[in-house]
């Protein structure tokens, strides 16, 4: 636990303050406080302070993928985004879908201490989709799994995803689908339009998509569950989503940057760095993305980040593997996306990237607001800082990000995790 | 022209400009007793096939070597690719052993697209500047297929702007679809696509062409209509009932062909399935130009050849 003083923050966008912070928690919040003897001051220079970012959507690659990614470098990459708190998914080389593999990416977590890593378990033995996994134990073991999800893969039998709805009910656990009617995007390589229809590109329907989100969302209102529905693509999803939170569903949501950004014009230089499961879809669909999560029908950003090594993209476009990088852009797509067009002030920000995935995620020492007495996990933004995008330059192991030369606003200067900085002006504290 | 990898690479100039070649090549080639050409002397043309090809693969073959070109053929099966080499690096090691032009067909769609971004990117390694060919790439295109139909539809028509041509069948899967909706509109035909629904890719209607339902009602004012091949395993995709419900909807049965006006042209890319798509009457009638099709394809890849290796001529 450290001790720290920020001066000069802009909460939320808002007024200038110092914050005191003892044992990683927030003490004092006024002006003018000065350092007691031996703490270490934070010059914020009058950036926007915001709690510190949760993605509820990372591939951190280990176990097995390591030639891409691993604990380290994804955690690196976390940091330097602006994120305290990240969920691995499972699908690693084994799977984690035991105790032992769940526990062992936390320890992982803890080693490297930049972020916490909270390891999200397979519903299914093996992401098979047949067998349930031991859900109970991994949520009880020291990994305390709060997220279950066979993604990269759905869920498909109906009956096996309601009795993992019904028995993670009872666990108060939530269960995080990837949405996709594999019958329906059997070969699939890209959104289902316009583009890949000229491309030659076996098409991705958003129905697809869109029917496995209204069944879920009928089985979870049944069975009383929590269900998350990762990265939601298409416009019509939304209009399901919209239907179920009504009628009082518990269902959350949660878009990618790239889903809010990119559009499948990009495919035409055949680069499979523009491959995606589920694929980039059109402008309208972005726009719709952008105008649910403003509404708050998408509860959340999470980033999808899924780093590839060179030879797994390098390649003709059907034998590359669908995924991005994300954790380094991700603020800066929000805030191109989001607060320039006014569609969320700076406290919407916070809501989307750290308060509602902290809650949906049950986390109680994450996504707190900034006040006396709450944890200090904080992103410091420079909201003028624009940047120009280098894969090369990015923490990850992999460089496979979409946003390669583009120009982005917004530079996260330094991240806090319970008192302790973790990143200044994009460089890793150890 | 560098690389020829869809048919948008050509406007209607350069397209016309290839067929010329084309035609003047096969007026070269007529009276001669050695059918041979110095023009591509000492350069070296590599065929890449990952997919099984008669046809594409001999016609660009012969089309190397009656232009006195080095022609080496590298099949998927028995070469690096099957001990698990990438694209990529075998596109350069050919590029690297001096592969003036490099003829690709493969399953994945844009893949010559993939191939030609990487030779040129490293081809000051390589030292050569590798020429790239798309001879056909997944469900995407097949432009010398599309180049030398409108060959054989110039022939027989007299010319291509203003005709109307049909296109029947597999158009979701068919990349000589593709590269001929776009080829003949670029050279002013009025395009027609004829097929059930299933078979049609989502987006059609932003294709330069016209879609109908209804074969019958189009035939009588066809200048030529193209039978595209139903690939076997399409039936068992419950894109259609069966190959009966098939034959009776889109196949060019004699009565269905006798709908057509006399001066109208019947092309199949080939291979066909007679009796399917096309009636055996029907494909070896004298309204077929089945096996001008095929003589013409040597003369326009001459001329792709030609054009990409010793420059357009004046």
């Amino acid at each position: 636990m450290s001790d720290l003083l920020i001066s000069n923050a802009r909460p939320y966008g808002g007024d200038a303050v110092d914050l005191l912070v003892r044992d990683g928690v927030v003490t004092e919040i006024g002006r003018g406080l000065d350092a007691p003897d031996g703490v270490e001051v934070l010059d914020a220079g009058g950036h926007v302070l915001l709690p510190g970012f949760v993605d509820l959507h990372t591939h951190l690659r280990e176990p097995g993928g390591e030639e891409s990614e691993d604990v380290a470098t994804g955690s690196a990459a976390a940091a330097l985004g602006g994120y305290t708190a990240v969920f691995a998914m499972p699908n690693t080389d084994p799977v984690a879908d035991t105790a032992v593999v769940v526990e062992h990416v936390r320890r992982r977590g803890e080693e490297v201490g930049l972020v916490d890593v909270h390891p999200v378990g397979a519903v299914t033995v093996g992401l098979e989709g047949v067998k349930m996994a031991e859900l109970g134990t991994m949520a009880r073991s020291r990994a305390q799994v709060r997220m279950f999800s066979d993604d990269g893969r759905c869920v498909h039998d109906p009956l096996v995803m309601r009795r993992a709805l019904e028995y993670a009910s009872a666990l108060e656990v939530v269960i995080a689908q990837h949405a996709e009617d594999h019958r329906l995007t059997a070969g699939a390589q890209a959104h289902e339009g316009v583009v890949a229809s000229r491309l030659g590109l076996a098409g991705w329907p958003a129905t697809a998509e869109e029917t496995i989100v209204a069944r879920d969302c009928a089985l979870a209102r049944e069975a009383g569950a929590a269900l998350h529905v990762c990265h939601v693509s298409s416009a019509r999803t939304i209009d399901v989503l919209r239907a179920a939170k009504a009628a009082g569903v518990r269902v959350s949501a949660e878009v990618t940057p790239h889903h809010l950004l990119l559009t499948d014009a990009a495919l035409t230089s055949y680069d499979p760095v523009h491959k995606v499961n589920p694929p980039l879809r059109t402008g309208a669909d972005t726009r719709a993305m952008r105008e649910a999560l403003a509404e708050g029908v998408i509860d959340v950003v999470a980033t999808d980040h899924a780093p590839h090594a060179a030879q797994y993209k390098d390649t003709e476009w059907a034998a590359a593997r669908p995924g991005m990088l994300g954790l380094q852009t991700a603020l800066s797509v929000v805030v191109h996306t989001m607060l320039e067009p006014g569609l969320l002030d700076w406290r919407g920000v916070a809501r989307v990237l750290s308060e509602r995935p902290a809650e949906i995620a049950g986390l109680p020492d994450q996504g707190r607001p900034i006040a006396e007495g709450e944890p200090a996990n904080f992103a410091l933004v420079d909201p003028d800082g624009a940047w120009t995008v280098r894969g090369a330059k990015l923490a990850s192991r992999a460089a496979n990000t979409p946003y390669e030369g583009m120009r982005l606003p917004a530079t996260v200067v330094a991240t806090v995790l319970r008192g302790r900085i973790t990143t200044t002006q994009g460089e890793v504290r150890s | 022209m560098k690389h020829l990898l869809s048919v948008s690479d050509l406007d209607a100039a350069a397209a016309t400009g290839v067929l010329d070649t084309a035609d003047r090549l096969k007026q070269a080639l007529l009276g001669r007793e050695v059918r041979k050409l110095p023009t591509l002397r000492g350069r070296t043309v590599i065929t890449m096939f990952y997919e099984d090809s008669t046809r594409t693969r001999v016609s660009f073959e012969i089309a190397g070597k009656w232009m006195s070109a080095d022609t080496v053929n590298v099949s998927a099966k028995g070469s690096s690719v099957s001990k698990g080499e990438s694209l990529r690096d075998t596109s350069l090691t050919l590029s690297a052993m001096g592969a003036d032009c490099v003829i690709v067909r493969h399953p994945a769609s844009g893949a010559a697209h993939r191939l030609a971004g990487w030779v040129d990117r490293d081809h000051a390694t390589t030292g050569t500047h590798t020429s790239v060919v798309n001879a056909g790439d997944g469900t995407h295109e097949h432009p010398t297929q599309a180049l030398l139909d409108a060959a054989t539809l110039r022939d027989r028509l007299g010319g291509i702007a203003g005709r109307r041509i049909g296109i029947v069948g597999d158009v979701l899967h068919s990349r000589v679809a593709r590269s001929n909706v776009l080829l003949l509109a670029t050279l002013g035909a009025d395009v027609v696509l004829v097929a059930p629904p299933t078979l049609l890719p989502t987006g059609v209607e932003e294709w330069p062409c016209r879609v109908a339902a209804e074969l019958d009602a189009e035939l009588p004012a066809l200048d030529a209509v193209m039978m595209l091949r139903v690939q076997a395993e399409r039936m068992h995709g419950s894109f259609f009932p069966s190959a009966r419900e098939y034959a009776i909807g889109y196949g060019l049965s004699a009565d269905r062909a006798a709908l057509l006006p006399d001066h109208a042209v019947v092309l199949h890319p080939g291979p066909m399935v007679r009796g399917m798509e096309i009636a055996p009457s029907v494909a070896d009638s004298p309204s077929a130009a089945i096996l001008a099709q095929v003589s013409n394809g040597v003369h326009v890849r001459m001329a792709v050849l030609y054009h990409l290796l010793a420059g357009a001529p004046e």
